[in-house]
């Protein structure tokens, strides 16, 4: 069975959105082009394919990557999660909801990249992670709040050259909003974090 | 970019052995370096051996009450890691400052200290570059060197490492693990990379098809009053043209211990002992700290465009440190 040279392509299942795909790709493909070639998911976009823009981000296992810079053989036995996923059935996802709501888009090209990292800014966020805009890092200083620069930074690895950002930074904090009013409702949020929302 | 074999390596000895013999193979960690320099074809690897599933993703603390830091920890579970946060607080806010959130969700921390410069000359294949095609010649150091290296460079290469983590591991003392077919080794961040020179195509003190294990600080009370802070051109996401790693421990009125380490200055992070030197025993006030960093930089030498970087490091420098010092009268 095994190849008489060593193969430079190989059978993988990959899971998206929990659906199980089963396909042969040579190494070079990445899980962008897996998705949008293969598999016709051309939710995720493909902007600059150097991971700078971040339009093609989706989850793997729950945490959001570039899929550009991901191959798509490294991608088996995890759990993809694309923008065609996130909504349940024809029920928009919270943070979907909010981005139609509050115009966080013009063009809609960089949507779906923002849309699943908005996803996990707010999963991360409510895992109590620290960023670059947190003025004090040290576990004691508590997590911080979900404030309009916090948001600035965990998003700006998504680039939108309309130029919506305001919109999307309020976006997603009435996302935010609606994840701590509702905890397990689109999202898990956690009791901790909920706690501090409501004290805030 | 050229085919290659994909293999996941299950365990540290059989991943080395699946790189003996072969200089054409690579380790994959996050692969946000390697797959974009695959992509423009700077790196033509015929071999990928995944180490992600290695049992090396975890950060523990050492017996002598220091961490030891798994190579396959990706940045955003160093970042997050409440000792790390605690005990190296300018460790977790240099790796925030770098990359993306994504980026950090895939990048490793064994990766982070291999990744190549950013130069655009390196990436760039239909140019010379000494690093990339050595004896070519350094385009840059007659070119486009805006953010290029002030101290430790030579006319042969003029790139800065752009890691934002190395410079505070630089600052704590990190030291490197790594394991071989000929068995395992460590290497302290301060040898780790190799002095320019005239090979600047020779970047680590790694050996060959070296596979990087661990990081591990040492104790150091210092470092838990330490800060990180970056300059860059755009608020975030960038590169920075400038950044420092420091800590500082005051006792009586007089500096007891400092540490101070630069980014984007040098083709490695930068420890600053000179101006830690300097400052050791003196009162933590601007003008000793402004004095140290000309000590530092009394080696620094000038391209066309970079002479900037000069008066921005003393800047930084001074200004970080009088935080560290303020936060202490507090």
């Amino acid at each position: 069975m095994a190849p008489a040279t060593p193969a430079t392509a190989s059978a993988i299942t990959l899971t998206v959105n929990g659906e199980k795909h089963t396909l042969t790709v040579d190494h070079r493909t990445t899980l962008l082009d897996a998705l949008r070639e293969r598999l016709d998911l051309t939710g995720p976009k493909k902007g600059c394919d150097q991971g700078q823009c971040g339009a093609c981000t989706v989850l793997v296992d729950g945490r959001r990557i570039v899929s550009c810079l991901e191959l798509a053989v490294a991608t088996e036995g995890r759990a993809v999660t694309t923008i065609e996923g996130v909504a349940d059935g024809d029920a928009l996802h919270p943070v979907q909801q909010a981005f139609l709501d509050l115009d966080g888009f013009q063009c809609g090209y960089c949507t779906p990249g923002q849309i699943c990292s908005a996803l996990a800014v707010l999963d991360e966020h409510a895992a109590g992670w620290p960023s670059a805009a947190t003025p004090d890092v040290r576990p004691e200083a508590g997590p911080p709040p979900l404030t309009p620069e916090e948001i600035r930074e965990r998003m700006s690895g998504n680039l939108c050259r309309c130029g919506a950002y305001v919109s999307i930074v309020q976006a997603v904090a009435r996302a935010a909003e609606h994840r701590a009013g509702h905890p397990g409702h689109g999202a898990e949020a956690t009791t901790e974090s909920t706690t501090k929302e409501s004290a805030a | 970019m050229r085919e290659f074999v994909y293999q996941r390596a299950t365990d540290i000895s059989g991943a080395v052995a699946l790189l003996d013999g072969d200089p054409q193979a690579r380790f994959l960690g996050g692969g946000t370096n390697l797959v974009d320099l695959m992509k423009a074809g700077v790196e033509r690897p015929d071999r990928l051996v995944d180490v992600r599933e290695l049992p090396l993703g975890r950060i523990e603390t050492t017996q002598d009450g220091g961490l030891r830091i798994g190579a396959t920890v990706t940045n955003s579970e160093l970042a997050a890691h409440p000792e790390v946060r605690r005990r190296y607080p300018a460790l977790a806010q240099a790796v925030l400052a770098g990359a993306s959130g994504q980026l950090r969700n895939m990048a490793t921390v064994g990766g982070n200290l291999l990744q190549r410069t950013r130069c655009a000359y390196f990436t760039d294949t239909s140019l010379p570059c000494n690093k990339r095609s050595p004896g070519s010649g350094c385009p840059a150091v007659t070119g486009e060197h805006h953010n290029h290296a002030i101290l430790g460079a030579s006319e042969h290469c003029v790139a800065v490492h752009p890691s934002d983590m190395g410079v505070a591991l630089a600052a704590f003392d990190a030291v490197v693990s790594y394991e071989t077919t000929e068995g395992g080794g460590e290497v302290a961040l301060a040898d780790f990379y190799l002095p320019v020179g005239d090979t600047p195509h020779l970047e680590t003190a790694l050996p060959p098809g070296a596979l990087i294990t661990a990081v591990t600080l040492p104790p150091a009370q210092v470092a838990s009053h330490s800060r990180y802070r970056k300059v860059r051109e755009r608020a975030s996401y960038a590169f920075a043209i400038g950044s420092a790693a420091a800590a500082l421990d005051v006792a009586d009125g007089m500096v007891r211990e400092v540490r101070l380490a630069f980014g984007a200055v040098a083709s490695r992070p930068w420890r600053a002992r000179e101006a830690e030197r300097v400052l050791t025993g003196r009162p933590p006030e601007g003008a000793a700290f402004a004095e140290a960093a000309d000590a530092e930089l009394a080696a620094a030498r000038v391209l066309d465009q970079n002479a900037y970087k000069l008066p921005l490091m003393r800047n930084l420098v001074v200004a970080l440190l009088t935080e560290l010092a303020e936060e202490t009268d507090r």
